[in-house]
């Protein structure tokens, strides 16, 4: 008589193959591990465990839902235990009508038990006994019906908690991965720029999308299904040990083997993960690059070689993620191995022990049944872990960002200037971008509110790194720099930058529109103080000409945009900020001369009540400042105005007489 | 578009499908048949207590399952190996196609999402494929398989197929279609973050110099928000799946239990093949089921999909020539003849009918004010952008004539924005001529007034440099790239106001070096500085795309108003002195 067993018998296999889909759909959803990451190669190997640890450290927040999703994983695990129980009493009743029709009908059920024993048929004789078989009558419908309704119930029951586990486990991923990628964020506006000096683009980008995609990804599969697994094994263990401890030791047996499979497999691929995604960060890093610097890649007929190395790097992309994806898609099948394994030794040592009586057919039955559920939910376990890895091996190139050393906090109590004149002065400062070479020792100076001071010399002198300093781009190694006789370290940056208006070299728009970008440096212009600074700076008279006019959206390429016409926007954007001090870094370099003399102006009007820097290499622009400093190797050399250090025929001079020297007027 | 990108790139891999097609129907077959054996063990040795028999099938069950892990191993081998070879190569054909892409279609489609598209997109497309592998033969081999079993157990419970196969696709189609349109919106925010971080990267200095930190922190929490809100709309929708799907089984099995019962009582059928049906109905749904999620992917795979190919069948603006010619002589002669442009949606020309000749041996400076088209003028000669109107002609070839890496050859640009790459010193300047020894590195960095600088730099050449060379000086920066442009050896040097960021006695210094080196080549520089300019044997001075004047320095001071101006503008300082 093996009916009874027979639903059950194949529910493990289909069971394996619930959980080979689910751990496929989970792969899917955030984009899952075959590559995706960002990165500065690192050298250092993974350190799985502090790392995971601090991935759950971050649902800390959610840890109220994160209860009770536990809560609901266990009713629903608790459920789906239920479930084929119950569904198995169905069975029962049918069968019972089966037996039962086939008795003579007058005899009681104990007679018709005690005539199929006789004959030699317990199990037949166990059923009579065990359920409410009435000799002659068929299958009670009425108790079927009731039996089947319990069974939708229960279903209907975790189908329901099903829904608003995975609901609240959504809603709990999406919110701690926001929170990260915040956090991120803001991370990046604490960080020096010597950090962003030092790295390639496309890698940070990368830790912060491709990588935080991962870790979304590998959250929310562990959380709903290893979490369950777990539970599912431990209560199939329970149940097992109840029924046989003998048998529960063979089946146990699995779980050891299942870890030691689990581990060897994980430590293989896990090194696969870390280099994953760390060949995706180098990846990302050559495609942003490549398209950054893309004219010149042609022009320069490196295209070729640009591809050569993409090619490499995408190989090693392919080796390192195929790696991932085919050791880790070992461990399903050799869990399912495991799992007949021990089916079979279960199978024979549950058929002797029946052989030698020692145990009811019955149980041997139930057994096998759990020692079937038992694999699955082992099976599912082993691969969500090594999903984990991949998880962590993102975590941690996020954490690695989030761990970077920060600039100097804001001081707790930060000095606030008591009059805003703009007095600036360098005392005996002392600067190096790299502690080996020392760029500026011991330099001096003192800017009076109003004045404008030229800052001249050849090229990398330390002009720029001047600007770097008063702004507090980057930290002194000595001395102080003082605004209106505030130390600028002991004010908040938001306050310093604040009061100062600032034209680099490198002219930077970002994607929007010209009147967004020019309101850049004051975001509460209203549109006739950004027309007047447009019009002060000569930027009003280009925008006319273009289709849109102020709504032409700057793009990356900025076509239709001269690199001077940006440039002049730029001066735009500081002179609409109407900062108390004003900082000039070569700001009309791709300027022509003629709208320079016209931008010269305005910007006059706009230095007469404030201090200025102007570091300029066309002297004309310089003619007129205050005092002009000439720097040579971090050091000012000369200072004094135009006329005075044309007059002491020193460095000045001769770059004032190499500029006119080639103009034969 | 996910058909045509599927059908051109895995191509190659047509025998590992085939493998995998084929080890996946052993190992199917393997994993249908173990439940058979399974019973056999119950039914003919547990029940008879034959230790005998169950040793036997249990040896023959791990066989089986032996055969079933081999088959199962071996084709997620082929299909890892299909799955990220065809990433590999969707990757690589995208990369190639926008090397191909002129400024234009750069500037289209936007660099951030071409990141995307190159990356995260192809991800998606990917795991479809290696999901495919692995679970696509599977699932009807096993839905025929079980309806094949099942009709063969009882023929009248079959109509319950009919019923709950289709409320299972209807349910799930209902709620994929729902998810379709938030998949488009997840990929095209991807793009958004990508867009506003490297934004903030790109102008961190900008951005703190303006203190706009909380503004952009502003920017980047709406693109975070939004992306987090089409997650999780996605998210919710996902959650429905599996529980639908459970309940749909579990509804099922309870309904062959109830309507099979009424046919066991009628004597229609037998209480074995009830529950063997059962299990088959639950494998058919099974099967089903991993077809959902397979169907779950390729709605965000059909979006990726068209993302890449959008980008794949783009074709460059600026085109190969089918048939290069190449030129007979290669002494850098440079005509502009009757040269006209105007950018894609403009409404007027940048440049009008602008003619003049380049000679080799000789300086050609072109001036004009900011937006007179200098830039752009210099761009059509290595084809950055093709002439709308009128011809660029390189050694008495039309440069769209030319094989794009002959031209390339003939060019030496330093431009506008001086861009270095991450790497180091050297390995930028042998970014024209990889093979150029230490020693032509250097010459070029004398000449480029670089050598000092790159001499006090503690590794030398081989100091460090940050993408875009940020962490040199913008001087240092653009002697870095004339000496790059050197190293090339190129017949024509094109210099797009490449000395504006040196000091005047610099820049005095290069020109004089530059003299020598550059004596047999074409040199064409804009510049703003009539300094730089004034020796130049040819002077073109340009105005809002017009050539209003052409000749020496000399000469222009004589007959062309504008260039007048421009000087004066430029000798107020002096004049104010004398």
């Amino acid at each position: 008589m093996s009916a009874p067993t027979k639903p059950r018998r194949s529910g493990g296999q289909d069971a394996d193959t619930v959980a080979a889909a689910r751990g496929m759909a989970a792969q899917r959803r955030g984009g899952g591990p075959p590559w995706g990451g960002a990165g500065q190669p690192v050298e250092k190997a993974m350190d799985f465990g502090p790392s995971a640890r601090r991935l759950v450290g971050l649902l800390r927040p959610e840890r109220l839902g994160v209860v009770l999703v536990l809560v609901l994983g266990v009713i629903s695990v608790a459920l789906n235990v239920i479930g084929p129980i119950i569904l198995g009493r169905a069975t029962d009743v049918i069968f019972a009508g089966v037996i039962g029709k086939q008795l003579p009908a007058g005899i009681t059920a104990e007679q018709a038990a005690e005539q199929a024993r006789a004959a030699g048929n317990a199990t037949v004789a166990g059923v009579i006994e065990s359920q409410h078989v009435v000799p002659g009558v068929g299958i009670d419908f009425g108790a079927l019906g009731l039996v089947l309704l319990a069974v939708i119930g229960i279903y209907l029951g975790a189908s329901v908690f099903g829904y608003v586990q995975g609901y609240l486990l959504n809603g709990i991923v999406q919110r701690t991965i926001f929170g990260l990628r915040r956090e991120v964020e803001d991370k990046l506006n604490r960080l020096p720029l010597s950090y962003f000096d030092a790295r390639q683009r496309g890698e940070v980008l990368s830790r912060v999308t491709n990588d935080i995609d991962n870790v979304s990804t590998s959250l929310q599969q562990t959380m709903s299904q290893l979490i369950t697994s777990i539970l599912t094994v431990v209560g199939v263990v329970v149940m097992m040990i109840v029924v046989s401890p003998l048998l529960a030791v063979i089946a146990l047996v699995t779980i050891p083997v299942s870890l030691w499979l689990t581990r060897a497999i994980g430590k293989r691929s896990q090194k696969h993960f870390v280099a994953q995604w760390r060949h995706t960060g180098a990846l990302n890093g050559q495609i942003e690059e490549a398209f950054t610097g893309h004219e010149l890649v042609r022009v320069f007929g490196r295209r070729h070689d640009v591809e050569t190395s993409f090619r490499d790097k995408n190989e090693d992309l392919f080796d390192a993620s195929f790696g991932a994806q085919f050791v880790s898609g070992i461990i399903m099948p050799s869990m399912m191995f495991i799992g007949n394994l021990n089916y079979v030794a279960v199978a024979v040592v549950g058929g002797l022990r029946v052989a030698s009586g020692a145990m009811s057919l019955g149980d041997v039955q139930a057994f096998v049944q759990y020692s079937r559920q038992f694999t699955q939910p082992l099976t599912q376990a082993a691969s969500m872990a090594n999903l984990l890895q991949s998880g962590v091996a993102s975590a941690e190139r996020v954490f690695e960002l989030l761990d970077a050393r920060e600039q100097e906090p804001d001081p707790a109590r930060p000095a606030v200037r008591e009059e805003r004149r703009g007095r600036v002065a360098f005392e005996h400062v002392r600067f190096s971008y790299r502690a080996d070479q020392p760029l500026i020792d011991d330099l001096s100076l003192v800017a009076e509110p109003g004045q404008t001071v030229a800052i001249v010399g050849p090229t990398g002198a330390g002009k720029t790194t001047l600007v770097n300093l008063i702004m507090r781009f980057y930290e002194l190694s000595g001395g102080r720099i003082t605004l209106d006789g505030v130390d600028i370290a002991t004010m908040t940056r938001a306050d310093l930058r604040s009061g100062v208006g600032m034209v680099l070299q490198d002219t930077w728009l970002f994607g929007g529109t010209i009147r967004d970008n020019i309101a850049y440096g004051n975001p509460a212009a209203t549109e006739a103080q950004i027309h007047a600074a447009a019009e002060a700076t000569y930027v009003d008279r280009f925008v006319r000409s273009l289709p849109d006019g102020y709504d032409t959206v700057i793009d990356e390429e900025g076509a239709g945009v001269s690199a001077g016409e940006k440039q002049l926007i730029t001066i735009a954007r500081a002179f609409l900020a109407d900062p108390s001090l004003l900082i000039l870094d070569e700001a009309t370099s791709s300027v022509d001369t003629r709208t320079e003399v016209l931008v010269q102006r305005a910007m006059a009007a706009l230095r007469s009540d404030r201090t200025s820097f102007v570091i300029a290499h066309r002297l004309s622009t310089i003619r007129d400042a205050d005092l002009i400093l000439v720097m040579e190797a971090g050091a000012i050399v000369e200072q004094g105005n135009h006329e005075e250090l044309l007059a002491t025929r020193g460095a000045y001079w001769r770059l004032y007489e190499a500029q006119f020297a080639g103009n034969a007027t | 578009m996910l058909v045509r990108l599927l059908r051109r790139h895995l191509r190659p891999y047509r025998r590992a499908l085939a493998a995998v097609v084929a080890l996946q129907l052993v190992g199917t077959m393997a994993s249908l048949y173990l439940p058979s054996l399974n019973a056999d063990i119950i039914d003919n040795g547990i029940a008879r207590g034959d230790t005998g028999y169950i040793m036997e099938t249990g040896g023959w069950m791990l066989a089986v399952t032996l055969l079933q892990v081999v088959c199962s191993v071996a084709a997620v081998y082929f299909g890892a190996r299909t799955g990220m070879g065809f990433g590999r190569d969707v990757r690589s054909a995208l990369f190639h196609r926008v090397g191909e892409f002129s400024a234009h279609e750069l500037g289209r489609f936007g660099a951030p999402s071409l990141i995307t598209r190159n990356t995260n997109d192809v991800q998606q497309v990917q795991m479809l494929v290696l999901v495919s592998c692995t679970m696509l033969v599977a699932a009807p081999i096993m839905c025929v398989g079980g309806v094949a079993m099942a009709l063969q157990e009882d023929v009248g419970l079959s109509w319950l197929m009919a019923v709950c196969v289709p409320v299972l696709i209807v349910a799930i189609g209902l709620v994929i279609a729902r998810m379709v349109p938030k998949f488009r919106l997840m990929q095209v925010r991807i793009d958004g973050i990508n867009r506003v971080l490297r934004e903030q990267i790109t102008g961190i200095r900008v951005v703190r110099a303006f203190v706009r930190e909380p503004v952009e922190t502003e920017r980047f929490h709406a693109a975070n928000t939004d992306v987090t809100a089409v997650a999780l709309a996605a998210g919710r929708l996902q959650a429905l799946i599996f529980p639908i799907v459970m309940l749909v089984l579990n509804v099922s099995s309870v309904a062959v239990l109830w309507f099979g019962a009424g046919r066991i009582d009628a004597g229609q059928m037998q209480i074995g093949a009830l529950t063997a049906f059962l299990a088959y109905l639950l494998q058919i749904l099974m099967a089903v089921m991993m077809a959902t999620f397979m169907a779950i992917m390729i709605p965000r795979a059909a979006v990726c999909a068209d993302r890449i190919m959008e980008v794949v069948e783009t074709r460059g603006s600026v085109q190969p020539p089918a048939a290069p010619v190449t030129p007979l002589r290669a002494d850098g002669w440079l005509e502009v003849d009757d040269l006209t442009f105007c950018y894609p949606g403009a409404a007027s020309p940048v440049l009008r009918d602008v003619s003049f000749t380049a000679r080799p041996g000789q300086t050609t400076a072109i001036i004009g004010s900011t937006g007179a088209g200098k830039t752009t003028l210099l761009a059509m000669v290595p084809r950055l952008y093709d002439a709308t109107g009128g011809a660029v002609r390189v050694d008495g070839v039309d440069v769209r004539d030319l094989a794009p890496d002959d031209l390339w050859g003939r060019i030496g640009l330093v431009p506008q924005r001086p861009f270095l790459f991450s790497g180091t010193v050297a390995s930028n300047l042998r970014y024209g001529n990889p093979d150029a020894p230490d020693e032509e590195l250097w010459a070029a960095l004398e000449v480029a007034q670089g050598a000092d600088f790159v001499r006090a730099m503690p590794q030398g050449l081989e100091a460090p440099i940050a993408q875009g060379g940020t962490n040199v000086s913008g001087g240092q920066r653009q002697r870095l790239a004339i000496a790059r442009a050197l190293v090339r050896r190129p017949e024509i040097f094109l210099f797009d106001d490449s000395f504006s960021a040196l000091d005047l006695a610099t820049d005095a210094r290069l020109r004089a070096a530059l003299k020598p080196v550059t004596a047999e080549a074409t040199v064409v520089i804009v510049a703003q500085r009539v300094s730089t300019i004034a020796d130049a044997d040819q002077i073109v001075v340009l105005d809002d795309g017009l050539v209003v004047g052409k000749g020496t320095h000399a000469e222009l001071l004589v007959d062309c108003p504008t260039y007048v101006e421009i000087v004066e503008s430029q000798h107020a300082a002096r004049e104010a002195v004398a």
